[in-house]
Formats: C-alpha cells, structure tokens, sequence
C-alpha cells in the first residue's frame, strides 16, 4: 500500500467510527480525541477497524502512534511493511 | 461529622463550601500547599496552591458581581479540566451562586435543554465550544445575562474574556453567607421519560463530602489524590473537587484523556497515594496486559477505588496482581450526593462486591407491595433503598416536585438500582430497574438519545437500549424505523449516526443503529425498550401481554 492509500483506509474508518466527520475537512495533524472529538471508546473502535481492514494489530499503547493522521500514516505504513518482510 | 469543618462554621451560623475548602486552611497557614496539581494535555505541569485557589476564586466571584450577577443565580461551566473550571466552580459558591458543571463533551442538544431547564444565568467555556455549540441559540435562553469565555484567544460577541476580567477584578471576596439548606450545586442526570432531571445539593452538603472522603477513600491532609473523573459528571465534583480540597489534599487535575503510558508515568512521577478511577479505564489498563505495568513503579499507592458502574471481579484480581492492591469499588449516584455503599480501607474486598454502607448510612433491598415496601431478606434481589437525611442527599429536582416525591416510598430513597444483600452485609449490584443505560460510568436516558434521532428527516420511530460491552459496561444502540420514501443503507446508517453524534456528543450518541419495519409496542403506543433487550441479550421475553405491534 501507498502512503497515500494507508491515509485514505484511516480517514475512511475514521469517519465509520464517527460519521460526523467530514474525511475531506480533516487536517493531517489533527488529533482525533483533542481535535476531532472521538472519545476512548471511538479510539477503541477505530483500532478494531484498522485491524480488520489491514491487519495491522496496534495495542493499547501504541495508541498515541496513531493520534493524527500523519502519525497514524507513518505508524501503519512501518507496520505494513515490517508485517510483508 | 468533622470537628475541624463543625469549628470553622462562622458565629452566624452562615456555611460556604468555599469558605471550608479554602479559606479555612489558607488561615490555618497552609495557604502555601498546593491544591492541584494540574497536568496539561501539552505536558504543562502548573501548581496551583490553596493560597492561589482563594485568590483566583475571589477574582471570579467580584467578576460574577461586576457584572451584576446575585446570590442565588446560576452559573454553568463547560470546559475540559482546565484550572478555570476549578476557579469557576469555587468562585461560584463563593459568590453564593449555584454551580452547574456540563461535560465538554456533550453535544448542542444536551447542553441546551439543561441550561434551559437551569435557567443559566452565567456560561463560563470556551471560544471554540462556544462557537461550535451554543453561539446559535444562545439568543433563545432569555435567562443568560453573562458568557464569560476562558483562554487569550479572540473572544466571540456578545461574550467576556475571563482572563482579563479576573485580573482587573479585586481578589477581596468575602465567602457569601449562604445557610445550610441554600442550593450551591445543580447535576444533572437522565430520566427514562422526559427531560433530564437537575438535582439540587446544598451548601451544607459539604459535611458528607468531607467525611465521606475520609472514609471510603481515606483522604487526609496532604495526601497526593487523584480522582480521574471529569467534574461534568457528580464524582468529578463530589470528589473531583469538593471532598478533596475540604479534607486538604493536593489533588491531580490531568486535561488529557485517558492514556495508559501517560497514566502510569503520572502515578509513579507524582507518588500518587489514592486514586479514584472507573471500570472503563481499568478495564483498558487489562487489556494492555500486566506487562505494560512492570516497568512503574507504583509503590505509592495507598488507596485504590473505583466507580461508575459495577467493577468485575476479573478487574479487581487483576489490580490486585499488578498495583498489590485491589481497586476497591463503591456505590452512589448523582442524587446521594456522596458515596453511599463501598468496600472501604482496611476492610476485605469481596470482588463483584459494591462493599457495605458508609458510617451513618442504612440501605436495604425492598420490594414494592400495594403503595409500601417489603424489606427482603438477604440473598434476594430487590430495589436498592436508602433511608434518607444524610447532607448531600439532593433536595429537589429543580422544577419537578412530582419526579422527586415519586424516589421517596415509605420513608426510603429508591435508587433505580436492583441489587442483592449477602449474609455478610456486602451489596451486590445486579442490574437496572429501568431503562436507563450505563456506559463508562455515565447514566444515558434513552428518551434523549430516541428524541435526537427522529429529528433525522428518515427516522419515524426510535427505541434505545444498552447491549453489554466489555470495555464500557454497555454500549448505547438504537432500533429505528424509517420514514417512507427512505432505505435502510450503510450510507444512511451513518449518516443517522453522525446526525445523532452531532446532537448529542459521542459519549450519548448510539454507537450501533439498526433498521426496522415496525418496532414492538404497547397498546398505548409505547416502545418496549425491555422486549428490544431481551431478545438482543437472547434472555426470555417476560410478560408481552401488553405487547400490540411486534417487531419485524
């Protein structure tokens, strides 16, 4: 996957977990609790869902990794490859 | 009750929670101690001393005054846990003015119906929750004669910055003379019908919420105390705020959300003594595994407990394993005011247990027969009742004299709470006797979540239940029916969804939203919530002979 593709399956589960996000209005460094208003429980369901969709398995204190979207792009993206090595 | 809170009540038999939370120990010389310790979402660390809280509290009091506000009108603060809010809520009952916190995170709706039904006089938030959330109706709430806005930011019209108001304001502010039964706190807390109820506490609560502190979580003067509740909800405040300034303790105030690293490290960096959590955040803490705890040092740790919703007895062994104690739970509500039931210090948990009642406490399991109640004997689950005239006990719900007098039976307080009393003497909590969801801690009234959602231009009827979840106790999920002319579809699933988030805020909207042809009622009309909820949990349906349209 591209970096480009991993930002997209994050801002697209992102919204799942919380549709009143507007994937197009979200900044790279904004965070999804202090900026974008998910609370623990949406935190734990984003993960779940970026577990199902790409397998990657993030635990509970990698969380902070996955705080923007330009963090969350970077953390997905060494997960992925270091999964296909 | 206290001998040092009984020895500093004023000649004129006057009582002020600010006063005893404050003034008291700023006179007694402790005026340099620190009160919070408050830690920023950007690594802040801020000591905030009982001589500066007095000071601040006053400065908020003379701008209360400045702008003409009275003893007696309303203050709501809505905010996340920054200092301001701590400086709101004192300068508020110093002022004599009543004090209403609201959780930041709630949405325009729930922020809305309760500064109605408070009559807000003051808004104490920010710009930015200001302009997303109230900006648009503020104009509707005749009573609001004053939003005063935290921050250096721009301040948006028709609002006061708070910053510059409390530096020009005097830091003289002499304690109001309120009386004991005067009202200095409204909560507010879900019904299963209508509108949320405001429960009013009173000025002379203060002698429950020191000695409860004492007791069930073994406050004493400098202790390091950490309550990682928000005050928009009562335990932020009951002992978020008020219990642990009035028993002098350095209490730590953390504006982050719930971060496991973050968590531990502050423990361990600040020596924390006693901490007060909840099962949701401990339940995350397991699922990190013990192994994210090794490398903390926890051995400060004096006291642990716990409360919300009842705490499993995984989590109880579990803590026990990794902090050498076990976080020990307890029982209250919004309307005790105080810490009811609880395994107390010194006193062995039984796990899955609420504990015992507090010194000065009778609770029972009772039954309703014919306009009376039935005590039951132990080992039978019944209504969890309380014999009432402990001093937090709430005096009203503000405007709604019926729903209040509908809690009191027989001389007993009805909690709502089913529950089961062993041979022991230790409460068991076994469920709702309503329909009222509990989901991290907070108590969701489904008739709020089903109005928010027929808003939706496709939603015709909505019915809301709690399904079990096994991080948050419950999860809110809805069963709708669509209007005609729409589809049941993924796209409008979260289309409703993000409708509801908008509302009502994340923490009150369903987080599931399933589509229906028809949904089962009553006779009348009535959505059974119940039926909704038995068959999710697969349990059986009970009497349906009331039932008239059935779910398809």
């Amino acid at each position: 996957m591209t970096k480009d593709e991993i930002r997209a399956a994050f801002l697209e589960e992102l919204s799942r977990v919380a549709p009143d996000i507007d994937p197009a209005t979200v900044g790279d460094d904004d965070h999804i609790q202090d900026d974008l208003e998910l609370d623990s429980m949406d935190v734990l369901n984003l993960v779940a869902a970026l577990h199902e969709r790409l397998g990657v398995n993030i635990p509970e204190r990698s969380y902070p990794e996955i705080a923007t979207p330009a963090l969350a792009v970077v953390y997905l993206d060494a997960a992925l490859k270091s999964a296909a090595m | 009750m206290s001998e040092e809170i009984t020895l500093a009540k004023t000649a004129d038999d006057t009582i002020n929670i600010a006063r005893q939370a404050l003034d008291r120990h700023v006179a007694e010389g402790h005026g340099a101690q620190v009160a919070i310790l408050w830690l920023g979402k950007d690594g802040a660390r801020r000591e905030i001393t009982y001589g500066d809280l007095k000071d601040l509290s006053s400065r908020f009091a003379s701008v209360l005054r400045d702008h003409d506000i009275e003893q007696g009108d309303s203050v709501f603060g809505l905010m996340g846990r920054v200092p301001e809010l701590y400086v709101s809520a004192l300068g508020t009952l110093r002022a004599g003015c009543v004090f209403t916190p609201l959780f930041s995170a709630f949405g325009p709706e729930p922020i809305r119906t309760r500064m109605e039904i408070g009559s807000a006089n003051v808004l104490v938030t920010t710009a930015s929750i200001y302009r997303r959330k109230v900006a648009a109706w503020r104009d509707d709430i005749p009573s609001l004669k004053l939003a005063l806005i935290v921050g250096d930011g721009e301040v948006p019209d028709g609002c006061v910055a708070l910053g510059p108001a409390l530096e020009a304001a005097s830091d003289a502010f002499e304690p109001a003379s309120t009386g004991p039964e005067d009202p200095a706190l409204i909560h507010f807390t879900s019904g299963t019908t209508g509108k949320p109820k405001g429960a009013v506490h009173v000025h002379n609560a203060m002698m429950y919420h020191a000695s409860s502190g004492r007791d069930a979580l073994d406050l004493k003067p400098s202790t390091i105390y950490w309550c990682t509740a928000d005050p928009g909800w009562v335990t932020g405040t009951s002992y978020g705020i008020l219990s642990p300034l009035l028993n002098r303790v350095t209490m730590i105030v953390d504006e982050a959300e719930f971060d496991l690293d973050r968590w531990y490290d502050t423990i361990q960096r600040e020596k924390v003594e006693v901490w007060y959590s909840a099962p949701t955040a401990i339940r995350m803490m397991m699922r990190a595994g013990a192994e994210a705890a090794t490398p903390y040092d926890f051995s400060s740790l004096r006291f642990m407990a716990s409360v919300g919703e009842p705490l499993n007895p995984e989590a109880v062994i579990w803590s026990e394993k990794v902090f050498g104690q076990p976080f020990h739970d307890n029982w209250w509500q919004t309307e005790t005011g105080g810490i009811m039931i609880a395994n107390r210090p010194g006193m062995e948990v039984k796990p899955g247990s609420m504990g015992k009642p507090l010194p000065g406490i009778t609770a029972g399991i009772v039954e309703r027969e014919d306009g009376t109640l039935k005590e039951l004997p132990e080992g039978e689950i019944g209504e969890l009742a309380l014999r009432p005239g402990w001093p937090s006990m709430m005096r009203a719900y503000l405007h709604e004299e019926a729903r209040y007098q509908k809690c009191f039976v027989d001389g007993w307080y009805l909690s709502g709470d089913l529950a089961m009393r062993d041979a022991d003497g230790y409460f068991w909590f076994v469920g709702r006797a309503d329909d009222l969801i509990k989901t991290s801690g907070h108590l969701i009234g489904p008739f709020e979540v089903e109005s928010a959602l027929i808003e939706h231009e496709a939603i015709a009827e909505a019915g809301v239940i709690g399904i079990p979840d096994e991080t948050a106790g419950e999860v809110v999920k809805a069963y709708v029916t669509l209007n005609p002319g729409f589809e049941a579809s993924d796209a409008l699933e979260r289309d409703v969804r993000g409708h509801a988030r908008k509302t009502l805020g994340p923490a009150v909207a369903p987080r599931e939203i399933v589509f229906r042809k028809t949904l089962p009622k009553t006779r009348s009309g009535k959505i059974m919530r119940r039926l909704l909820k038995a068959r999710e949990l697969g349990l059986p349906e009970g009497d349906i002979s009331t039932l008239e349209t059935d779910e398809t």
